[in-house]
């Protein structure tokens, strides 16, 4: 715990509602500068939308991605974040928000159906079953978060919040009026008469079961066999099923009517409960709602990932520093991995591959080369998703790390030539490099993944140089993937790592990548014989 | 009744397999762009024309026969489109008034939907018959010729007196007589009924009621208010009418597959028609093309240009002369954005477009045919993970090898490039020396001049090649011409262009 302010926070958090503010924001420094639905631009090429949605897949109505889309910073909030992710990891804990979460998102079924529904008696009693749930739901994370051995100061401080509105006059109040009524409406029972043209209410008086009557008259009859049916082998269930509908039709809500005529006084206290409580709902209890899912959400995508045996660590984190002394490791995170490929991975049950990478001194810079389909990309993606990962509060992928703040991510994958564009890709390419590297800043993190791949080794060699040489200028975090051998050792700023290949199997790839000089061995001849295209497979392949 | 349109002896089947590399011919041949000016923003058209391109056909017979149809079309186009009209409104007419056949599933509703389709039907039939009268003899084509005759014969006024009869008679409601068993059946629903003994009294008055004013013996006259009990009559008159309503309503269903099966057949013309009014409207020209046994190696050209930058650009576009008369490998180098990409593809247009009977984007064409048009492109990272991108590319390069057949013609777009000069260029060469070797034709765009160059120094005169040109001033010109290989793709104009303006940031 850093800062001698967040340890004043810490010390002075009392039993006081005013002080909670939100689970996602420290009550003083960032917050939430209205919520954006827009993805960041390099989301797709780090394959952080396949994570982000499937972090927030099912729980659409959280709007979570607006809190995913939102990068922080402030190490401050970050370290709020990480203390309530760590209280959350307690098993007890984060199932009893799941527990609550479920509850209130039944409250708000009750809610839009007693706001879709068209009678009167019939909204109300929705409301009223809605607010019942929500008394019970509230009463019950309140006992469970007081059982809880809550470390971080946002839960506590919510803890004590939440105490405090149990308490008041406020809920106390809603609490009886609410088992009154709902009383009263259980002990209602009435009867239908109705005939050809008409029908009457009355109350229930006992009658007998007519059904079971008949159908003790008839069973003698019940062998004879049908005619129609003769050698049909089955016979016709005449049943219709009846659609059960939430809504009513007019005779129904007539009937309804006449009941409520039958017993007024509980009618109109129901009139009554629903007219006083419609603000039932507290603001503060549905932020958190909301908000703490934004936790959930992420240690449920990462709990199978553990389970399997991947690591997942609460990351230092520093400010970009130009100023490293030479040789001291100023970045790091070992045992990390992609989260997007391992999740695929693991569903497969596939082994997950773990890097080990750190930058030293001046070393800015990852050059990746190697044999293909050996990790290059998913080692540029990895290292994007880290640092963006750490910008969100969350635990991330590796045994221990320590990671930068960043004010921009910028990517540069290659995309499949368009006939939109009636510029070459070359252009393209170079088009959206030098707008990268016009926006870029010192503090931001660029990442490219083979460029320059459709023109002539000789262009490729030429242009990637003047491009690394900008990034090397402007000191910033990046990595570079690249068949170009050449520029993984252009200045000492860059590090040059390569993916690696089983050395009694070349064709196997271990997926590693690890420092060491560009070789230029990228083993694609093993590639085409594995897919038999070779000229001597092709030519027993191929009909004649 | 057959229209055979596409075929001598058969329909076109809409539903056959089309080639496995399908998507892949759309998405590196742009062929929505293509498919798009065909359907004119009708979707079964669009829909048509790419079956009918896509399912290409390799008898040369065929190929005529459209063609010849085709011109036809051409000659006439405002009767092929009203006779398309009339077979849309048909089917259209019927599915609309389809509705109530559904919605009330009786044989009452059945038999009255199955009525009016046929009034539908019948009156669309007359004015087709009517175009046949009144324009067969404008058509030269045998196709034509032998579907208006068909028409005449088979459509005669005495045969829609005839189905007038029919349903004169099932359209009105007279009485019917039908026998019927006794049968048992209780609807019991799930409600709880309770014993209702005061009511049994009120129950017994209303069907003594109805019993009192029967005015003769074993007739029941319904009360008036007695919905039920209509409702009951109507039902025993429904099955009786159950047969005749099934046979008139499958009746209806083969007229509608006739119709079905004129609009696919008589649509695909109209498909090239809407293309080929766009192109004219553009002054840019088609011809129809002279196609070769797929034995021969036969591709030469004046003027083939890339149908789809055509209907995309307001820009003239550059037509491309080529004689490749007896070459197996037509190899294309040189600048980018020197119209490589745009070269190939027009290239793979005009094979599909000359398979399927079709004109082609030239001044004039010539080719062989050939027994399977694939495409192998440089394509976007693999978003599945599962591969890198030269895995990914030797990958589809295997599964081509699992269906080409001998006489194909292969587009290779800057394949094998996604690893680094030297080894693509071996993998590369090792695949086409295979490929021309089982007697395929490969066009093979590339920049790795070292691949180029390797087949260009082989000398062989099956080989052919063709580069991107390039002004003295270092403007493209969109043109290739034959010329050997050449070692640099301007990649550095491109870079002093943009990065002229670079302000360094520090």
């Amino acid at each position: 715990m850093g800062s001698p302010e967040s340890q004043r926070m810490e010390s002075t958090s009392q039993p006081n509602a005013i002080s909670f503010r939100s689970i996602l924001f420290e009550g003083s420094g960032q917050g939430m500068e209205g919520e954006t639905q827009q993805e960041p631009p390099y989301f797709a090429d780090l394959n952080l939308d396949q994570v982000i949605n499937a972090v927030t897949s099912g729980k659409e109505e959280y709007n979570l991605k607006a809190f995913f889309y939102t990068s922080l910073k402030d190490i401050k909030t970050i370290r709020y974040r990480h203390e309530i992710m760590k209280d959350l990891e307690g098993q007890t804990l984060f199932d009893d928000i799941k527990t609550f979460a479920q509850g209130m998102h039944v409250v708000r079924e009750y809610i839009g159906l007693s706001e879709k529904l068209s009678y009167k008696y019939q909204k109300e009693r929705w409301f009223l079953d809605a607010v019942d749930l929500y008394c019970d739901v509230v009463h019950a994370l309140l006992d469970d978060l007081s059982r809880a051995d809550l470390k971080s100061r946002g839960l506590r401080s919510f803890r004590d919040y939440l105490t405090s509105y149990v308490r008041s006059d406020r809920f106390t109040a809603l609490l009886s009026e609410t088992e009154d009524v709902k009383t009263d409406l259980t002990n209602v029972k009435y009867s239908l008469i109705i005939r050809g043209g008409s029908f009457t209410v009355r109350k229930y008086n006992s009658e007998v079961d007519y059904s079971a009557v008949v159908e003790k008259t008839f069973t003698k009859f019940k062998s004879r066999r049908d005619p129609d049916l003769a050698g049909k082998g089955s016979v016709t269930d005449y049943r219709v099923k009846f659609p059960d509908p939430l809504e009513m039709n007019h005779i129904e809500a007539q009937a309804l009517a006449f009941v409520a005529q039958l017993y007024p006084k509980i009618f109109q206290g129901l009139d009554n409960y629903c007219a006083k409580h419609t603000d039932y709902l507290d603001k503060t209890v549905s932020d958190f709602d909301r908000e703490i899912q934004f936790y959930v959400a992420y240690l449920e995508y990462i709990t199978t990932l553990k389970e399997s045996g991947l690591k997942f660590c609460y990351p230092e984190i520093t400010e970009p520093d130009l100023n490293v002394p030479k040789g001291a490791v100023h970045l790091y995170d070992y045992e990390c991995f992609d989260l997007a490929l391992a999740r695929k991975l693991v569903s497969e049950d596939s082994p997950v591959v773990c890097n080990d990478f750190y930058l030293a001194g001046e070393e800015r810079i990852f050059v990746v080369t190697g044999p293909n389909q050996g990790g290059k990309t998913t080692f540029a993606r990895t290292f994007g998703q880290l640092h963006y990962l750490v910008s969100l509060g969350c635990p991330i992928p590796g045994r221990e790390a320590r990671l930068s703040l960043f004010d921009q991510v910028f990517t540069h994958f290659e995309k499949q030539e368009k006939m939109v564009s009636l510029r070459g890709k070359l252009e393209d390419d170079l088009i959206r490099i030098h707008e990268i590297l016009t926006r870029a800043t010192p503090r931001s993190i660029i990442i490219m993944n083979e460029i320059f791949t459709s023109t002539t080794l000789q262009d490729a060699i030429f242009l990637g140089r003047n491009v690394l040489e900008e990034i090397i200028r402007l000191g910033c975090l990046a990595v570079c993937v690249t068949f170009i051998d050449e520029l993984a050792s252009m200045s000492d700023s860059t590090v040059s790592v390569a993916s690696t290949v089983d050395p009694q199997k070349p064709a196997v790839r271990t997926f590693k990548i690890v420092r060491k000089p560009a070789d230029g061995l990228a083993y694609a001849m093993s590639l085409a014989e594995k897919y038999r295209v070779t000229y001597k497979t092709l030519k027993e392949r191929l009909p004649s | 009744m057959k229209a055979s349109l596409l075929y001598k002896d058969r329909d076109f089947d809409m539903e056959q397999h089309l080639p496995w590399n399908e998507d892949g011919l759309t998405q590196d041949l742009a062929l929505d762009t293509l498919l798009d000016a065909m359907g004119n923003r009708d979707k079964f058209l669009l829909d048509v024309a790419r079956k009918v391109i896509l399912s290409g056909s390799r008898d040369m017979n065929t190929i005529l026969y459209r063609q010849e149809i085709l011109r036809d079309c051409l000659r006439n186009p405002s009767i092929l489109r009203s006779a398309y009209e009339i077979v849309v409104e048909a089917i259209e007419e019927k599915r609309k008034s389809f509705w109530a056949f559904f919605s009330h599933r009786s044989p009452h509703s059945v038999l009255y939907g199955a009525n009016e389709s046929m009034r539908i039907f019948v009156a669309k039939l007359k004015l087709l018959r009517g175009i046949a009268d009144e324009h067969g003899h404008e058509f030269k084509s045998s196709g034509f010729s032998r579907l208006f005759t068909m028409l005449r014969q088979e459509l005669s006024d005495e045969y829609f007196e005839e189905i007038e009869s029919h349903l004169t008679y099932l359209g009105s409601d007279h009485d019917v007589l039908v026998s019927a068993d006794l049968g048992t059946g209780n609807k019991g629903t799930n409600y709880v009924l309770r014993k209702p003994p005061k009511f049994k009294v009120s129950w017994m008055k209303r069907i003594t009621l109805a019993v009192s004013r029967k005015s003769e013996p074993f007739t029941f006259h319904l009360d008036p208010r007695d919905e039920r009990g209509a409702e009951a009559l109507g039902n025993l008159r429904d099955r009786g009418m159950n047969l005749v309503a099934n046979a008139l309503a499958q009746s209806a269903d083969h007229i509608l597959s006739f119709f079905n099966m004129l609009r696919i057949e008589l649509g695909f013309y109209l498909s090239c028609l809407n293309l080929y009014e766009r192109l004219e409207q553009k002054g840019i020209p088609v011809c129809f093309p002279v196609p070769a046994p797929a034995d021969e190696r036969i591709h030469s050209f004046v003027g083939l240009y890339d149908v789809c930058l055509a209907l995309r650009t307001e820009a003239k576009v550059v037509g491309n002369d080529v004689d490749a008369n007896g070459k197996e490998l037509v190899m294309i180098t040189g600048a980018n954005q020197g119209g490589k990409s745009t070269f190939l593809r027009s290239i793979g247009l005009a094979q599909l477009m000359m398979q399927s009977g079709m004109f082609v984007a030239a001044e004039t064409f010539s080719a062989n045919l050939c027994t399977g048009v694939i495409t192998h492109y440089k394509r976007e990272e693999d978003t599945t993970m599962q591969s890198g991108k030269f895995d990914e590319e030797l990958r589809r390069m295997s599964s081509i090898a699992d269906h080409v057949t001998p006489d194909s013609l292969l587009l290779f777009n800057e394949s094998f490039a996604a690893t680094n000069e030297r080894e693509g260029s071996g993998i590369a060469t090792q695949i086409v020396s295979a490929l021309l070797e089982k007697r395929n034709k490969v066009f093979f765009v590339t920049h790795f001049y070292s691949l180029a160059r390797g087949f260009h120094e082989k000398g062989a005169d099956n080989a052919l090649f063709l580069r991107a040109e390039r002004g003295d001033d270092g403007s493209r010109t969109f043109k290739l011409r034959a010329a050997e290989p050449l070692e640099t793709s301007y990649g550095k104009d491109l870079y002093d262009r943009i990065f002229v303006t670079l302000d360094h940031t520090q």
